[in-house]
């Protein structure tokens, strides 16, 4: 059985405020995720879904308290698992539209093996990983995302990590929907979650986030309004990859890699990188450019909906093995090949 | 079977049980031989209970002593509870085998060796002494009555002509072999035939090699019967059970029976998500057979996920259930906490094995019983159930998954290797008879109305169980401290205490469903045996010998740990003094020492395997004695 109840009501009509919980917002003041939790609320009143149809699971981090802020069905569950929470919701009830929303810290590093393994299932879910590559809840160490060299309250003299590129590893684990937005950049944001959430699959967006608290201004190289045209490339399915204030500048295939080149000056328009967003080689290589050599990339990346999703192959298996077991009921199972009977 | 062969068949000697076992190398398919010695056993009538007892590693180096697998069987015409303790037949395919085992052998007891086998190699192999071979010792010859039979050979000509492998060929051994213990033991050799033709015939569809077991099996049948080589053969009559229709099961396939019959008898799909872990693995692998019995099941990434999707299957409103064993349990710990906060229904089957660490895994243990108890942070109680033996898994995981739904709260099963692997004769139930497992979940609310998440059932403290998708109750809930009624976070003291108690409390309310203690042998007296989980059988059989021996000596055995049957105190006071036999340092010890300040004793054995009666019977002797 299903738990989704039939409602003859017709779809309401909801406004973003009727998405918010009756929960004060705990936030630090100018944290990065008011404005996701607006983007969230807004994407999700007008997808076209009821409101007891969502369920917002988080595992454990500042970011993890989203849930709590949902007039929705939510979950904050522990540290790392709301990738295994959310894929038991579904496989219950996939009728639901289940998104997770989660720090980097949560999510990479110590629920990184969830991450990956929901992904790589391609449960149908919309991950939200909110990236500020920074502990905050915590009061500032450093993340699975925080840049060689940082210092911070456990690394004194600079974190000897190699950061993990988020969505390296959504693409190594075979994700088929991977988006990166700024939680600054509310119509992208908007664009790009309302893609995820219709997608049938495992959709992975990353959230480039500001915490003004211990990592104030660590996205500024792309999020200000100076240098987000010069540092990231929007991207557009179908459209040349240019960027730059003046739309001056473009990306351009050399041999095998990419390069950046001034248009103008003999290079045309003509001669630049086309989006294809179903292309998984294409999209390697924009998750591998970063600042500063490259301007980072924005929009969809990867999006490829040929794939069957984890739950549509698991209701067919359940259908198959209901056909080929027809017949068979609890007392068959019972009973077994052998049994002998003891008379009285 | 009928025979049209005219040899001198020695009349067999009617006794009342035997105990036999088969050895070998963990390739030598001891296992399947065993398990057909006991599925033919209970179809004649017998009780028997089984042993299976193998070395963790899959193929261990041929002829090593640490490969030796072993199938140990009791089967008997009267009630038995044990696989018991010392072996009157030894079926060795290998020098090693009989290395390992010809100790647990009874004085004058038989033993039939695979004589091409004892080859100087192998002999050396597994450690026996140049020039030495037990099979020729006089003094070995003296204590038993030792066979050797050239199997290998035999068997191969038996098999001239078959469309094989020499390989395959020699793989039919074990069924010649089987065919030896069924002549010596009178057994019909049907059952195995038909399994046999089913198995290698339709399933694999390997009609030669079908034909080449069964071919091997009646050989060995007799060869029996010709080789005279035996001067007595053996009948054990059908024991008197309680009317009715029986299998024969062990404690996995009991878990996994129940489980579907949960699924039943609620209404309500389950989901079973795990992660392989020897002893617990098969009650995934016969889950995933189930779907059109309302199971599911999902092989998580680890521990952690498997509990986490049970969790969320069971928020979504299915009955969420994982298995493992201690290790596995371990990782589980947080979670398990979390869907205690969470009030929601999850059942934990935790097949123990022997600790710490990844320790013996094929080994059995009662040493989770503080971790299923206690092994949380926080306060953080739950349902805890133990099994008794392989059948009474059944029962135990049905009671836990209906409390568990009751009082909206986690249950851990206990089983352990021993129960879980064991098999015994099962009365199937009128599944007619088993009451429906009540389920309601929480009806939509009305427009405007706040919905209330953590208020209770007054008599069970259950929380309303509502399902994602229920227009009007949109809620949360998570890992921080809940508010009283509402559910919100909350960090205020006095709702933290009040909210520790209430989530304790729930746990005691349980009691209610508890009936009394049955106790074995009288109501009061000296001594009380206080057992749980997978000790049952060598207890009762214990009991029982020392009553027979004139001891004023009682048992009781309890299936409820958390909480503990509330007429247990009444027991415990109405004996002069209580013994709790455990396959650990006393874990049930220390429990009911602190709780009913009762100066029990422990007869701790912490060996990888179940108590022997006959240790258990000297032990209690030892306490009561030291006493007098």
């Amino acid at each position: 059985m299903t738990a989704t109840q039939t409602n003859d009501v017709p779809l309401p009509t909801y406004k973003p405020k009727d998405f918010a919980s009756d929960q004060e917002v705990r936030w630090c003041p100018g944290c990065g995720d008011y404005a996701v939790l607006k983007g969230v609320q807004k994407a999700a009143a007008k997808l076209g879904r009821r409101k007891e149809d969502f369920v917002f699971i988080s595992g454990i981090g500042c970011a993890a308290r989203f849930p709590y802020y949902m007039n929705t069905y939510g979950m904050h569950t522990i540290h790392g698992r709301a990738p295994a929470v959310a894929t038991g919701v579904k496989l219950a009830n996939p009728d639901l539209t289940v998104c997770v929303v989660s720090g980097d810290g949560d999510l990479l590093s110590i629920g990184g093996n969830h991450t990956m393994h929901a992904i790589r299932r391609n449960m149908d879910i919309t991950i939200l990983l909110l990236n500020n590559r920074i502990y905050g809840l915590t009061k500032g160490q450093y993340s699975p995302t925080s840049e060689p060299g940082k210092k911070t309250k456990s690394t004194p003299l600079g974190s000897l990590d190699f950061p993990i590129n988020p969505l390296g590893l959504a693409l190594g684990a075979g994700c088929k929907f991977i988006a990166r937005t700024l939680d600054v950049d509310l119509k992208l944001f908007d664009e790009v979650y309302t893609r995820g959430l219709k997608f049938e699959g495992c959709a992975f967006i990353e959230v480039y986030q500001d915490c003004n608290i211990f990592n104030h201004g660590t996205y500024f190289y792309a999020s200000q309004k100076d240098t987000k045209p010069e540092n990231t490339v929007m991207l557009r399915h179908g459209e040349p990859m240019i960027f730059g204030k003046n739309m001056d500048k473009g990306l351009r295939r050399k041999c095998e890699r990419i390069e950046v080149v001034e248009l103008g000056g003999g290079v045309t328009e003509d001669e630049l990188l086309v989006h294809d967003e179903t292309n998984p080689l294409l999209a390697h290589m924009l998750a591998e450019m970063t600042y500063p050599e490259f301007p980072e990339p924005m929009g969809v990346i990867y999006a490829n909906p040929d794939v069957p999703s984890y739950d549509e192959l698991f209701a067919e298996q359940i259908d198959q093995a209901e056909r080929i077991n027809e017949g068979k009921t609890l007392e068959d199972l019972l009973l077994g090949e052998k049994t002998w009977r003891v008379e009285g | 079977m009928t025979t049209t062969h005219e040899t001198h068949q020695p009349e067999p000697t009617e006794i009342d049980s035997v105990v036999i076992r088969f050895c070998g190398d963990s390739g030598d398919g001891m296992q399947l031989a065993g398990g057909q010695f006991a599925a033919t056993s209970a179809i004649l009538g017998n009780d028997i209970a089984t042993f299976p007892d193998f070395p963790a590693e899959i193929r261990a180096p041929r002829g090593t002593t640490f490969g030796v697998s072993g199938f140990q069987l009791q089967f008997s015409s009267t009630d038995i509870n044990t696989p018991g303790d010392m072996v009157n037949a030894l079926i060795a395919m290998n020098p090693a085998g009989l290395k390992v085992n010809i100790d647990d052998v009874v004085a004058g007891g038989i033993v039939i060796a695979n004589a091409d086998e004892f080859t100087e190699v192998n002999l050396r192999k597994c450690g026996y002494p140049e020039g030495y071979n037990p099979l020729e010792d006089a003094k070995l010859a003296s204590q038993y009555q030792i066979v050797g039979v050239p199997m290998s050979r035999l068997t191969r000509e038996a098999l001239e002509g078959a469309d094989m492998t020499v390989k395959e060929i020699d793989r039919c051994r074990n069924m010649f072999a089987l065919g030896i213990a069924y002549w010596l033991f009178d057994r019909d050799l049907g059952p195995t035939i038909d399994h046999i033709n089913e198995y290698y015939g339709r399933i694999k569809n390997r009609p030669e090699v079908a034909e080449a077991n069964v071919k091997a099996l009646k050989a060995g049948y007799y060869f029996g019967e010709n080789a005279e080589l035996f001067p007595a053969r053996y009948h054990v009559s059908p024991a008197k059970l309680e009317p009715g229709v029986y299998r024969q099961i062990s404690g996995n396939q009991a878990v996994v029976k129940a489980l579907a019959t949960v699924a039943n008898k609620s209404g309500v799909n389950l989901l079973y998500a795990s992660y392989p872990i020897t002893p617990a693995s098969d009650i995934l692998h016969d889950l995933s057979g189930l779907k059109h019995l309302g199971v599911r099941t999902f092989q998580a990434e680890d521990e952690i996920a498997a509990i986490c999707a049970a969790v969320g299957a069971s928020f979504a409103g299915q009955i969420g259930v994982t298995g493992t064993s201690g290790p596995g349990l371990a990782l589980k710990t947080e979670a398990l906490g979390m869907a205690i906060i969470y009030e929601l229904p999850l059942i934990v089957i935790d097949v123990q094995r022997a600790g710490p660490s990844t320790g013996m895994p094929t080994k059995t243990e009662q040493a989770d019983l503080f971790q299923a108890l206690w092994g949380r942070p926080g306060e953080s109680p739950c349902l805890v159930l133990a099994a008794r033996s392989p059948a009474d898994c059944f029962d135990t995981t049905l009671e836990a998954a209906r409390l568990s739904i009751k009082h909206m709260c986690p249950a851990v099963v206990l089983s352990d290797g021993y129960i879980a692997n064991g098999a015994e004769p099962w009365k199937i139930p009128d599944l007619s008879e088993i009451e429906p497992i009540e389920v309601s979940f929480a009806k939509p609310g009305d427009n405007g109305e706040v919905f209330m998440g953590y208020k209770r059932d007054p008599e069970t403290l259950a929380r309303p169980w509502a399902l994602p998708g229920t227009p009007g109750l949109e809620h949360r809930i998570g890992s921080l401290e809940k508010q009283d009624l509402t559910g919100n976070v909350s960090y205020d003291p006095m709702n933290h205490e009040k909210m520790v108690k209430i989530r304790a409390e729930k746990v005691q309310r349980a009691a209610a469903d508890i009936g009394p203690t049955p106790i074995r042998g009288s109501e009061s007296g000296e001594t009380l045996l206080l057992g749980w989980g997978s000790t049952y059988g060598a207890i009762a059989t214990a009991t029982d010998r020392l009553r027979g021996m004139g001891k004023d000596v009682s048992s009781a055995h309890i299936r409820h740990i958390a909480p503990l049957p509330p007429d247990l105190g009444d027991i415990l006071a109405r004996f002069d003094r209580v013994i709790i036999p455990e396959i650990n340092m006393g874990q049930l010890l220390t429990l009911i020492r602190a709780r009913y300040l009762v100066d029990a004793k422990g007869i701790n054995h912490i060996r990888g395997r179940a108590f022997k009666v006959d240790d258990l019977v000297r032990s209690v002797l030892d306490i009561i004695e030291s006493k007098e």
